[in-house]
């Protein structure tokens, strides 16, 4: 039983072919790292599963992506509580220009909640998980902006978790801060992985290796192949994919 | 030899270059500064509290501006009314949902073209609209509503630009949170795009209040001895007070005149830095 699965899918840039048929499956509770040269699709990927390429005007997908069996781009899917599902997690910090609080709270007051005290506690608990509730439980009501861009991130991080979703997104999201964040970001996921579906987009192929359970190698919009990142990284079985982990390209 | 030659001349040219810019910059400090300093030498003994008070009269030592006054507050008031609902869901409409095809390029073109149309031109549609056809005659509603499609393509595109400014970075968050098109924008787009937006709301006022050639076309070019007390009264305004004394005979108007351009001038003073310090504000705080 897959919790994130794509059949076949391809999505098309106006006339540009993205994506040429993907078909994979993701285990609910793990870490999968999508890799591959800049423009392979990836990131493309994986925003099909938040159908956030429906932002993007002429954008064309064929074929079927499903979490828990059910198709994302099924008739009777509401895009909008289908995203509360979906945590996404961006490359560039992005809080909003408002207070550290009012960042975690923002998926809890999209939905209506008013229950200052169940606010508080969730605020305090995606807080926790992010690990950055030490650094700034004196300066909640402080904007989001004077923080560092590694604590930025892992407040985005705290923001999309609060809501409890069952899946979690990160589209490249150590490859803006330096080292310390980085190996903050990297054991945060380790921490995330037995609540949480994680996918990863990343550069970084040690990230990919030191993170992942398992690793998908792109390119030009093609699944080269998928496997055990231990096996992936130590015995491909393509040459594409032996080249690019080798660093001969890319 | 020849290599000091050329640094020597592009050194020259250099100089010679901050040399103009600096005059030009000169001659317009020096414009300014005559034009204030001939107005303040002229005016400035005029300006007492009963300068604000006093209704216009026929004898200028005893003349006031405070029927202007009254008359341009409810004028602006009216305009505000109808020009900010209009022009900001305008420009947030056509930034955050038109969908960009043709017919949106053409309506911003125009939109961009209505701000450069000369005011004269909105007088005389406000003449024919809202004066005779309206049956609104020559009222502080009429005039209202003039100003407001003067000031409307300010306020539009004031608050596009300011909602442009608004990183997409911003929405993607919450729209990655499950948020809808409207929760985006009422509660990420508008509070960060709102200090760019009220930046031009301000400056539109500023623009506003020193007009004069449409409020002349509808008819504001009359002697009001009395305060305006409803919206069909009819009125006066400050900068229509100030040509209506400059063309008295008198010296003594004149020098009425050159007061009351110094309290228009604080006017605009104040609401131009009011909005240049809510801009920086506002930059400071968008800034990534």
């Amino acid at each position: 039983m897959y919790k994130l699965e794509s059949n076949n899918l391809h999505l098309y840039y106006g006339q540009k072919h993205a994506l040429k048929g993907i078909s994979l499956g993701i285990k609910a509770n793990s870490v999968t790292a999508f890799i591959g040269p800049s423009g392979c699709g990836k990131s493309t990927y994986l925003r099909c599963f938040n159908r956030m390429n429906d932002l993007i005007p002429n954008v064309r997908i064929e074929g079927e992506a499903f979490i828990d069996k059910i198709n994302i781009y099924g008739r009777n899917i509401d895009v909008y509580e289908h995203r509360k599902d979906i945590g996404m997690v961006f490359q560039k910090p992005n809080p909003f220009p408002k207070t550290i609080y009012e960042n975690v709270a923002y998926g809890l007051r999209i939905i209506g909640e008013n229950s200052k005290s169940l606010i508080d506690d969730a605020v305090e608990v995606a807080l926790r998980q992010s690990a950055l509730w030490d650094e700034v439980k004196d300066s909640l009501n402080k904007s989001a902006l004077t923080l560092s861009g590694g604590q930025q991130q892992r407040l985005c991080i705290a923001r999309a978790i609060a809501v409890k979703p069952s899946v979690l997104l990160m589209d490249e999201p150590a490859s803006a801060l330096d080292p310390i964040s980085t190996a903050k970001i990297e054991e945060l996921i380790y921490q995330l992985k037995s609540e949480y579906t994680i996918v990863i987009v990343t550069h970084n192929m040690q990230q990919a290796g030191r993170v992942s359970d398992k690793t998908a190698f792109f390119y030009l919009g093609e699944l080269i192949e998928y496997d055990e990142t231990r096996k992936l990284f130590t015995n491909p079985g393509k040459e594409a994919t032996q080249n690019y982990i080798s660093g001969r390209f890319g | 030899m020849t290599r000091k030659h050329r640094f020597n001349s592009a050194k020259l040219q250099d100089n010679l270059f901050k040399f103009f810019a600096l005059l030009c910059t000169g001659i317009g400090l020096l414009v300014l500064a005559v034009l204030l300093i001939d107005i303040m030498s002229k005016g400035l003994e005029r300006i007492n509290w009963s300068f604000f008070t006093n209704l216009p009269s026929r004898h200028f030592n005893e003349s006031g501006i405070y029927t202007a006054l009254v008359g341009m507050i409810s004028l602006l008031f009216f305009t505000l009314l109808i020009a900010l609902p209009i022009g900001i869901m305008s420009g947030i409409y056509l930034q955050e949902y038109g969908t960009k095809n043709w017919f949106a390029r053409f309506v911003e073109i125009n939109i961009a073209n209505l701000a450069g149309v000369p005011s004269v031109i909105y007088g005389i549609l406000g003449l024919q609209i809202f004066v005779r056809a309206a049956g609104l005659g020559n009222s502080i509603l009429a005039g209202g509503l003039t100003l407001a499609l003067l000031i409307m393509p300010i306020i539009i595109v004031a608050t596009r630009e300011a909602i442009k400014a608004v990183p997409n970075s911003l929405r993607e968050a919450s729209f990655g949170m499950g948020a809808t098109k409207w929760q985006t924008t009422k509660r990420i787009v508008l509070p960060a795009a709102w200090g760019g937006i009220l930046t031009g709301v301000i400056l539109s006022i500023s623009r506003a209040i020193g007009e004069t050639a449409p409020l002349i076309v509808v008819g504001a070019l009359v002697y009001v001895p009395f305060i305006p007390e409803g919206p069909l009264d009819k009125y006066t305004t400050l900068p229509i007070q100030i040509f209506n004394w400059t063309s008295r005979p008198q010296q003594g108007f004149v020098i009425n005149a050159a007061a009351g351009i110094i309290v228009l001038l604080a006017f605009t003073f104040l609401l131009n830095g009011i909005a240049i310090l809510l801009r920086n504000r506002w930059y400071n705080k968008i800034r990534f």
